[in-house]
């Protein structure tokens, strides 16, 4: 036997690869085989659509945004509505396709790390579903910030392993997850809930996450007749943004839209914006754009939302930025608060703060696309785990007065 | 190929023992007194000392030396640092002893990989482990290193299944890295009961000194490997013992390890 380089395979241009310790080169081999074969089996095809429609709520809607549409003065506003999925987020469609697959492989248990606990609480939910037990590894300032989704996780059976170590947020989680599964890989499926780490992970996530992107493209054929002019994503690690954008690579008209935290903003070294200001590394197995000082160690990245303060981020759309397909913009934590605010009180949806950064560069991108235009902005999950960390801030006066 | 760790193997071999692979983290507690630790481990009998180059993001590492890098990073350890201002002072005190830089692949890349096998190889450093680098990914760095000379050893892991392991053994550079565990570094009081036959399987096909390392701490479990290997790793449990007790604890357990190392 002689080894193969993956200089061509799990590659999106220079990023993604595998780079993790030997102990988990077999499973990952594994994994992408198995992967490979589920694919190609129509049966497993139906089984995931069956489950996404019966259990999850597929599809969720495309809904026209009136009242933002009108007060943002441009294009014609729609939301893709993943906040409708069952648990409340885009994350959901990813953790039933990994358990499944992890079913087919005759797996025992599943772990996960969870930054916002969406993807813990998506994971949690689908292991219930199929009766496999469930750890969840958490940073503990993330488990502080997000008590609600910490409980869903425990009444949902899941065990939560809060994560003490370095930044105790997200990253850390991720390594701690990485470490565990070293030691228990024989028996156990590792659910990575962003399209990010080692190959097969990024494309697997991508490809169970792209059913946004397919939904959106029937979607607006029925509902306005065109492909949309231009579609917003938040990205943290990007499962979302990369699930909406992707069915769409092909289709140069469609302009592709990313925001990142810009936090307490771009000049502080307080964000999550590894598209927009990182630089090329490896780390938690893949070859991306990340948050690095000059001598190689990952930096601490903050936003206010617990699901993009991290200091990585997808191979994948790290070569769609660095190709310029995609275009990649920040808001920061204050400017994505308002928009909380402003979509709450215009739309009746209370979006969470990773979407809020959507939702904040929304405005301006809507009037430079202009009336005639169709803008999707992709909901990413809904805000209710966001409640306490929002109210501990106090409504501003600036929107009590316009509103109360 | 460097050709030094060769002959430290054979050495080892030559005075009926098995070779002592040492591991301490350059900067643990601050640079200039992790270069004590080096050198009180040579002092006990270490054959080869590796040189530990922190990281933010261990992910191959159990909680003893992911502190030990914590510790490390706060004191100003970089790879650049150790180079310059480690390393010189450990070839200083231990001339014979050939040493092996362990890190991660990101802090490699950061540097740039030629700019570091070149600046690696004029301080005197003989190989490089990198456990996040499997042999996939490895290609053009291996390259790069073998252009100067330095060894990139390679890693074999419990999961890795007997073609595999041959492949990798057979185009080793340095010795092979036999990871004894399913896991993370770290002390572990039982070792698997299939080590001595992988450790064979590994052995036949390598051109070069095989070691087992992860969960050694003690004389017993060294006499039990160095049967089936030409030498075992020793890490966490010399970071442990010279972080609370300081240098001379570390040269203590080299000696004992290489008692238990003795044929």
């Amino acid at each position: 036997m002689s080894i193969e380089t993956s200089a061509t395979v799990g590659r999106f241009g220079p990023f993604g690869g595998r780079y993790v310790p030997e102990t988990l080169v077999p499973a990952l081999l594994e994994l992408e085989e198995a992967y490979a074969a589920a694919r190609a089996d129509p049966a497993f095809g139906k089984q995931v659509t069956q489950v996404l429609k019966e259990f999850v709520g597929r599809e969720t809607p495309l809904t026209p945004a009136h009242r933002l549409t009108a007060a943002w003065g441009g294009a014609q506003v729609w939301l893709k509505r993943e906040d409708l999925a069952h648990t409340g987020a885009h994350k959901i469609n990813n953790t039933i396709g990994q358990v499944l697959l992890a079913l087919r492989m005759g797996k025992k248990r599943i772990i996960a790390e969870t930054g916002a606990g969406q993807h813990g609480v998506a994971t949690a939910t689908a292991c219930a579903l199929f009766g496999l037990p469930c750890e969840v590894y958490m940073g503990a300032l993330d488990v502080e910030r997000q008590a609600l989704n910490v409980f869903r996780m425990r009444a949902l059976g899941a065990t939560v392993r809060p994560v003490e170590l370095g930044s105790k947020t997200l990253k850390d989680a991720m390594n701690e997850a990485m470490r565990t599964w070293v030691s228990q890989v024989q028996d156990t499926h590792y659910v990575i809930g962003s399209a990010a780490g080692p190959h097969p992970y990024p494309t697997i996530v991508r490809d169970f996450q792209a059913i946004i992107g397919q939904e959106v493209r029937t979607q607006s054929q029925a509902l306005f007749g065109r492909l949309p002019d231009a579609i917003i994503a938040c990205v943290g690690g990007g499962s979302n943004a990369i699930g909406v954008l992707h069915p769409f690579i092909g289709d140069k008209q469609v302009r592709l839209v990313g925001v990142e935290a810009g936090g307490h903003g771009l000049n502080t070294q307080q964000h999550g914006a590894s598209l927009t200001l990182g630089t090329e590394g490896v780390l938690h197995g893949s070859r991306s754009l990340v948050l690095q000082d000059e001598n190689g160690q990952i930096q601490e990245a903050h936003s206010i939302s617990a699901g993009l303060d991290y200091p990585g981020v997808g191979p994948e759309l790290a070569f769609l930025v660095k190709t310029g397909r995609m275009e990649i913009r920040t808001a920061t934590d204050d400017e994505a608060l308002q928009a909380f605010y402003e979509v709450s009180r215009s739309e009746g949806i209370l979006p969470a703060l990773e979407t809020s950064h959507a939702f904040a560069r929304g405005a301006e991108l809507a009037r430079e696309l202009g009336k005639g235009k169709h803008l999707v902005i992709n909901c990413s999950g809904r805000g209710d785990k966001d409640v306490a960390t929002i109210a501990a801030r106090g409504i501003p006066a600036a929107i009590t007065g316009n509103k109360s | 190929m460097s050709g030094e760790i060769a002959a430290a193997f054979a050495k080892a071999k030559a005075r009926g023992e098995g070779a002592l692979v040492a591991y301490a983290m350059a900067g643990d507690p601050d640079l200039p007194r992790s270069v004590d630790v080096f050198a009180a481990m040579v002092e006990g009998g270490a054959d080869i000392l590796e040189i530990g180059v922190a990281f933010s993001d261990p992910i191959a590492d159990g909680p003893v030396i992911q502190e030990a890098s914590e510790r490390a990073l706060k004191a100003g350890a970089s790879l650049k640092r150790v180079l310059n201002e480690v390393v010189p002072e450990v070839r200083k005190r231990c001339p014979e002893t050939p040493l092996v830089v362990m890190t991660y692949i990101n802090v490699v890349m950061a540097l740039g990989e030629e700019k570091y096998a070149k600046l690696a190889r004029e301080k005197g450093i003989s190989g490089t482990i990198l456990p996040d680098l499997p042999p996939e990914e490895s290609v053009g760095i291996r390259a790069a290193f073998d252009a100067v000379g330095l060894d990139l050893i390679p890693l074999c892991a419990p999961t890795t299944p007997p073609a595999r392991a041959e492949a990798i053994a057979r185009d080793a550079r340095g010795f092979v890295y036999c990871v004894s565990v399913a896991g993370v570094t770290g002390m572990r009081a039982e070792l698997p009961v299939d080590l001595s036959s992988r450790l064979e399987l590994v052995k036949r096909a390598s051109p070069v000194p095989i070691t087992a390392g992860f969960g050694i701490s003690t004389a017993e479990q060294a006499r039990a490997i160095g049967a089936h290997a030409d030498g075992v790793v020793v890490g966490s449990a010399l970071v442990r013992a010279a972080h609370a007790d300081g240098p001379a604890a570390a040269r203590q357990l080299c000696a004992e390890i290489k008692r238990g190392l003795k044929r």
